[in-house]
């Protein structure tokens, strides 16, 4: 008995290292070969940082990066702030019934493809000129679910009661909720704001429809999909291996954030 | 019905179709102790949130020192309220939470440092004044959530069950420091409770409710010994009934024999009726001239520590009468379960009341 299940439980260590191995090895690779003196996928020809040099001499990444930023940004300070209040006047009525519940999580679940087509109709429909703007508000139709979602998740343990005592104590709705409500669920509303800011970061599909014509709307997945199609560079793996890296560290921030609350 | 710091004319409140607080009318007096006693869901706290302004009143109006307060939102009320969970604000500290209200009236910093102070001296709260609300345990939290509410001096402060999250020993001692606070500050307090032994050892007077509707409002001992109805007698304290129909001498048990007592007006003799008597009022072995005697089997002894309660099962009742005896007293006569005993007592010490 005892040999088999040491058996069985080696085979499942072996499962669970090929199953990380499969979905990390290549990103550790990525990581590596932005490293690589010689600039060749096949070759380790010594450690070297210079690709990261020249992509910071390359001007359309730089622009690209900076409208990536600016993006991610507004949409991430918006969809902030209107889904922190969805959040709360969803949990504040929430007998109210779950049409608008449903409603409020449809972009997390509409696949990205079938938004960006309704998008790119919708703006051609207003006749709108498309440019960052419009990226800007697309990225905010789905950014506003998901800050909603983790602002709701803190608001389901939070004590209503506590606004009411702030009004019997003499504060206006406005008090109450810049001193008391606000406070309380900071944690959560940063989670989703940094959550909010690496899904636009990285977003291609929607960015792409709703971009416009010219360069001057370009984010850095866009241009790192237009420099592929003429082989993968180092300088890629670079620009990757910093996207990436700005992800990891903004996810990791917005859980402990999560987990922080869990405390309280 | 005026001229109280606080009127209630009439006040109704409908949620949808139910109606909570049923055309409730009370006279509330400067530096009262004042206590809403019910069962739960008899619309109590539903009194109290209008009070406090969380609800409006749909119909009825509510006189604060004579001005009608009814439509005023919370924060523009003299007037506050301890919440039943204490709704400490959880990233504040304990000197931070009780602050907060005069921040609100923008009172001067140092008007406010002196005034936290006094109050957390009062609530014997200075040394915990840097605490979170999480790090502090039932009782101080109480203490607490009463120094935010009383700080900025309400001219009514209202309490929602503000002992019920405390255990027992606790809650008889806090009830005492209530009532002491109370007149150290001077201010008129409003307790919603569910307690009856609570209402009856804090309160000046109160208020029995039942299904939003006023039972009776007087004194502890008025409403104790002369309640209102059935309910008021059960519901306060303990009592013993005895179902049976109305005579000019008292009232006619089912099994034929006569409960002596005064028949109150508006009851008319054949009606049905209810005589009661407090376990305490009754004698075991009572003297020869005892008005109300009758026989009955011991069915149950339960020790109380100061007193003894003998369950005594009668022809006069269904339910076996509960005598409270002092424990000395029982020392003298051996009781055991199973003895037959004789019950008494006099014919005023019976309450007669519509069934």
């Amino acid at each position: 008995m005892a040999e088999r299940s040491a058996a069985a439980r080696r085979s499942g260590t072996a499962v669970l290292v090929l199953v990380f191995a499969f979905l990390y090895v290549p990103i550790a690779v990525l990581v590596a070969l932005s490293f690589n003196e010689g600039g060749l996928p096949t070759v380790w020809s010594g450690f070297s940082t210079r690709w990261y040099v020249s992509l910071a001499s390359n001007q359309d990444i730089l622009s690209a990066a900076l409208n990536t930023l600016v993006v991610a940004v507004a949409s991430t300070a918006i969809a902030t702030l209107l889904g922190t209040l969805l959040a709360i006047g969803i949990e504040m009525r929430r007998r109210r019934g779950t049409v608008l519940e449903a409603l409020v999580f449809a972009p997390m679940i509409i696949p990205d493809i079938v938004l960006a087509v309704a998008l790119l109709s919708f703006f051609s429909m207003l006749d709108v000129t498309m440019g960052l703007h419009t990226i800007v508000l697309a990225h905010v139709v789905f950014n506003l679910a998901f800050v909603c979602a983790v602002v709701r998740a803190r608001l389901k343990s939070f004590d209503w009661s506590i606004t009411e005592a702030s009004a019997d104590l003499g504060a206006s709705a406005l008090t109450t909720f810049r001193r008391v409500t606000l406070p309380v669920i900071l944690p959560a509303v940063i989670a989703g704001a940094l959550l909010a800011f690496t899904l636009s970061v990285d977003e291609f599909i929607i960015a792409f429809f709703t971009a416009g014509a010219g360069r001057s709307s370009t984010t850095l997945p866009m241009q790192i999909y237009s420099m592929i199609r003429f082989g993968i560079t180092p300088e890629i793996n670079a620009l990757a291996t910093i996207v990436m890296a700005v992800s990891v560290i903004a996810l990791a921030i917005s859980q402990r954030l999560n987990r922080g609350m869990v405390g309280q | 019905m005026t001229g109280g710091v606080l009127d209630i004319e009439g006040v109704t409140k409908n949620f949808g179709r139910l109606t909570a607080v049923d055309d409730v009318s009370l006279s509330i007096r400067e530096n009262e102790f004042f206590a809403l006693l019910g069962p739960s869901g008899c619309g109590k706290t539903t009194l109290l949130r209008m009070l406090a302004g969380f609800e409006m009143p749909s119909g009825g109006k509510i006189l604060l020192d004579g001005a009608d307060v009814s439509r005023v939102p919370p924060n523009r009320r003299p007037v506050n309220l301890m919440f039943q969970s204490y709704a400490l604000f959880p990233h504040m500290s304990v000197r931070a939470n009780i602050a907060y209200g005069l921040e609100m009236e923008r009172r001067p910093s140092a008007e406010i440092r002196s005034r936290v102070d006094e109050m957390l001296a009062t609530t014997q709260l200075a040394a915990l004044a840097d605490r979170k609300p999480d790090q502090l345990s039932g009782g101080q939290k109480q203490r607490v959530a009463l120094a935010r509410a009383l700080v900025k001096r309400p001219r009514v402060l209202l309490l929602d069950e503000p002992l019920g999250a405390l255990d027992k020993k606790l809650r008889g001692e806090m009830q005492i420091e209530l009532k002491r606070l109370q007149d150290e500050v001077g201010i008129t307090f409003i307790v919603v409770t569910h307690d009856q032994e609570e209402a009856l050892v804090m309160a000046d007077r109160m208020a029995v409710l039942r299904d939003g509707r006023l039972l009776q409002c007087d004194t502890p001992h008025e409403v104790y010994e002369r309640p209102a109805d059935a309910f008021v007698a059960g519901f306060i304290g303990v009592m013993n009934f005895c179902a049976g129909s109305a005579v000019a001498e008292g009232v006619r048990a089912s099994d034929g024999s006569l409960v002596a007592g005064t028949l109150p007006q508006g009851i008319a003799a054949g009606a049905p009726a209810l005589a009661a008597v407090r376990p305490e009022r009754i004698v075991l072995f009572p003297a020869a001239g005892a008005a109300n005697r009758t026989s009955g089997t011991v069915e149950a002894l339960a020790y109380h520590g100061l007193d003894l309660q003998v369950h005594v099962r009668t022809p006069l009742a269904d339910k076996p009468f509960l005598v409270r005896m002092t424990a000395d007293a029982a020392d003298s006569r051996s009781i055991r379960t199973g003895d037959t005993v004789e019950i008494g007592w006099s014919a005023a010490d019976t309450r007669i009341f519509k069934s």
